[in-house]
């Protein structure tokens, strides 16, 4: 399925980084918000990364980077072994058919005034030659196999419920049948029995059309039904990432720890006192120097007031904290 | 809602005493705080489908009683028709909604506010929506000490300091003056619970308090909500629709359906072993649940809305163990040894719980 001559993967980052700068005052100089700083990874087909972190550590910025929506400050991105950066005109909208989204709210991703069938159908009639006829075709297949009925094909978006309108959502990113899906908190807006219903309907496409997916979310128990790898971001850059199961079963990295541990879960373990990390993330226009995570790590000496620690290898997924290895002895 | 929470946060009128409601139809159970008996609320006529429907309900002193369900089950506009927030055409009904032995359907507005959001106070989901963005922290807290504590100038600011400090917000006399956008929502959400303990309340109402929250900050604010409630020994109902918080904080649960209670149980019995065919597929629909398979169990179709709903058992189109009795008939609320069910074929009631 892929093109790629190299490698397979589908979806390709090293050292990607975004910096903004934002404006402070008419005198004072533009502040430089590092919102993305070196993530790099590699999203093989049929594969789900995903993302994790909380409001802020660079989750969505990150996802706009990888759906061409922005260009990235630095570092190289490539779509099925073809380079984004650099790329012209026509090969970033061929590219960008490759790499569809969806949103958080169905209730605001999807067009109230289009008709359902419309708004399945116009992915094709701007990317593809196809006729009318086919497409309706293509349309109905597609609502068929997201669970939608035919007479579905006429209605309009407030006629639907939200977990109704997040499987339009996702039938629409699947009408060009992309190389990546990427899903930005696909369920956080659903309630629970929902959200099963559209979590499975992911999986049963993701497996029938070999997408791969980078899911962006909080929900770390969700993530874990999802993900085959797991990046997890802090303050715009990648902490701890690598394969899913690691990382449940062992986290290295203090803020992992603290994340998992800060999760409520069905059934409490009273033997296991719960991680508590104090304060709030650090405001990105005035980051803290050496490791961001310093201020509010239980670990954090001198070192990491300085130096800010580099991802590398341990216990098979890689870490970025100089104390991985004497805090998890 | 913004302006209907100020108003019932501040209460106007200095002149009556707070408790001049309190004799009205002392409770027939002294020890229970809240006692909700057949609560209905309709939008529309009285032919209306009811949005709660025939709910019994009640939260002892100190207690920590959760409210579940999903979206439009009837958690929120529960506790709207206990305060007295339910507008027209909106009709509230109920045998007795009884709160520390005052009748609240029978208030009227100066005594309502005398005992809204003083007594019986709320903390809303969306803190950014629920503080008021013209006025600092400060006059906000201020402004429920004058009109519930008659605290005034100096004594008041103090006050304020004083629950700013014990909601842990950091430099607490510096955030005084600061506007609700210049705090994060974790912060915010620091500063409504501040102003809802402001009147030491008897009951604290938290609707969905961590939902627009990150779970770091998440746990952080549900360890304040807990501490304060049994520093205070403050009865607390919960409103969630996330399981998982419940299972850690709450002692009691109702479990709510289309309107109905349909199991009411105490934690962790109702999650090891759940009596309602929905209690357990709530709880198998979450990822944890089902760690390591491929898919995620799942309740086929949607709570019924207005034109669809079922004859018999609301729940009975849905269910995997539906029989033809539970199309026909509607289960009523049924006390067994470990709670109460809505379910003419409850499940688990003979499981031995571990713990």
């Amino acid at each position: 399925m892929s093109t790629a001559a190299t490698t397979n993967a589908v979806l390709s980052a090293r050292d990607l980084t975004r910096h903004y700068a934002v404006s402070r005052g008419l005198f004072k100089p533009h502040a430089n918000v590092q919102a993305l700083n070196g993530v790099s990874f590699e999203l093989q087909a049929g594969k789900t990364l995903a993302v994790v972190g909380e409001s802020g550590c660079g989750k969505s910025t990150l996802a706009r980077a990888l759906t061409l929506i922005e260009e990235p400050s630095s570092g190289s991105l490539q779509i099925a072994g073809q380079e984004v950066t650099g790329a012209s005109k026509s090969q970033r909208k061929q590219l960008r058919r490759d790499v569809q989204m969806v949103f958080q709210s169905p209730f605001a991703s999807l067009n109230p005034r289009q008709k359902i069938g419309d708004q399945l159908g116009e992915p094709l009639l701007i990317n593809t030659p196809l006729s009318r006829v086919e497409r309706r075709e293509r349309v109905q297949a597609m609502m068929q196999q997201v669970g939608l009925r035919p007479e579905h094909y006429q209605r309009y978006p407030h006629m639907f419920s939200g977990g109704q309108r997040q499987r339009i959502a996702l039938a629409r990113a699947m009408m060009l049948n992309p190389k990546v899906l990427v899903a930005d908190e696909p369920t956080s807006a659903l309630d629970v029995s929902i959200q099963a219903q559209v979590l499975n309907l992911f999986m049963d496409l993701q497996e029938q059309f070999n997408t791969g997916y980078v899911f962006i979310s909080h929900n770390l128990s969700v993530v874990r039904h999802v993900a085959d790898d797991v990046l997890v971001m802090y303050l715009g850059r990648p902490v701890e990432m690598g394969p899913s199961e690691r990382i449940y079963a062992r986290p290295l990295h203090p803020y992992t720890q603290a994340l998992l541990s800060a999760t409520p879960t069905i059934h409490p373990d009273p033997a296991k006192p719960k991680i508590k990390i104090s304060g709030e993330l650090p405001n990105p226009l005035d980051p803290p120097s050496g490791c961001a995570f310093h201020q509010r790590c239980p670990y954090a000496n001198e070192r990491c007031h300085g130096e800010v620690p580099q991802l590398r290898l341990l216990d098979a997924r890689q870490v970025a904290c100089h104390h991985a290895e004497r805090i998890n002895s | 809602m913004n302006d209907r929470v100020a108003r019932m946060q501040s209460g106007t009128a200095p002149h009556e005493s707070p408790r001049i409601a309190s004799g009205l139809h002392a409770g027939a159970h002294p020890v229970n705080l809240l006692d909700i008996k057949n609560l209905s609320v309709r939008f529309g006529d009285a032919s209306a489908v009811p949005v709660v429907d025939g709910l019994d309900l009640h939260v002892d002193k100190g207690e920590v009683l959760a409210i579940v369900g999903e979206s439009g089950s009837g958690k929120s506009v529960t506790m709207m028709a206990l305060m007295g927030l339910i507008e027209a055409p909106g009709r509230v009904s109920a045998d007795s909604l009884q709160f520390d032995g005052t009748d609240m359907l029978r208030l009227k507005g100066k005594q309502r506010r005398h005992i809204v959001g003083k007594d019986l106070a709320m903390v809303f989901q969306d803190p950014m929506t629920s503080l008021n963005p013209s006025f600092t922290v400060g006059f906000q807290i201020e402004e429920v000490l004058r009109e519930h504590l008659g605290l005034k100038g100096k004594a008041a600011r103090q006050r304020a300091l004083e629950l700013l400090e014990k909601v842990e917000i950091p430099a607490a006399a510096s955030r005084l003056d600061a506007y609700p956008h210049q705090l994060s929502g974790g912060m915010s959400q620091r500063v409504a619970i501040a102003m809802a303990i402001a009147g030491e309340p008897k009951l604290l109402i938290a609707d969905e308090p961590t939902t627009a929250l990150d779970v770091t900050i998440q746990a952080q604010i549900m360890d304040l909500l807990l501490n304060l409630q049994r520093e205070q020994n403050m009865g607390l109902v919960l409103i969630t629709h996330d399981l998982a918080v419940v299972a850690e904080t709450a002692q009691r649960v109702c479990v709510m359906y289309a309107g109905q209670a349909v199991e009411v149980g105490s934690v962790p019995e109702l999650f090891d072993a759940p009596a309602h065919p929905y209690t357990e597929a709530l709880l198998k629909a979450i990822p944890e649940h089902s760690l390591g398979a491929k898919r995620l169990a799942t309740l086929p179709g949607i709570v019924p809305g207005r034109y669809d709903r079922p004859q018999g058992c609301l729940l009975s189109p849905r269910c995997p163990y539906a029989q033809p009795r539970c199309s026909e008939q509607r289960p009523t609320l049924d006390p067994h040894p470990r709670g109460a069910v809505r379910c003419f074929f409850p499940l688990n009631l003979n499981a031995e719980v571990a713990r």
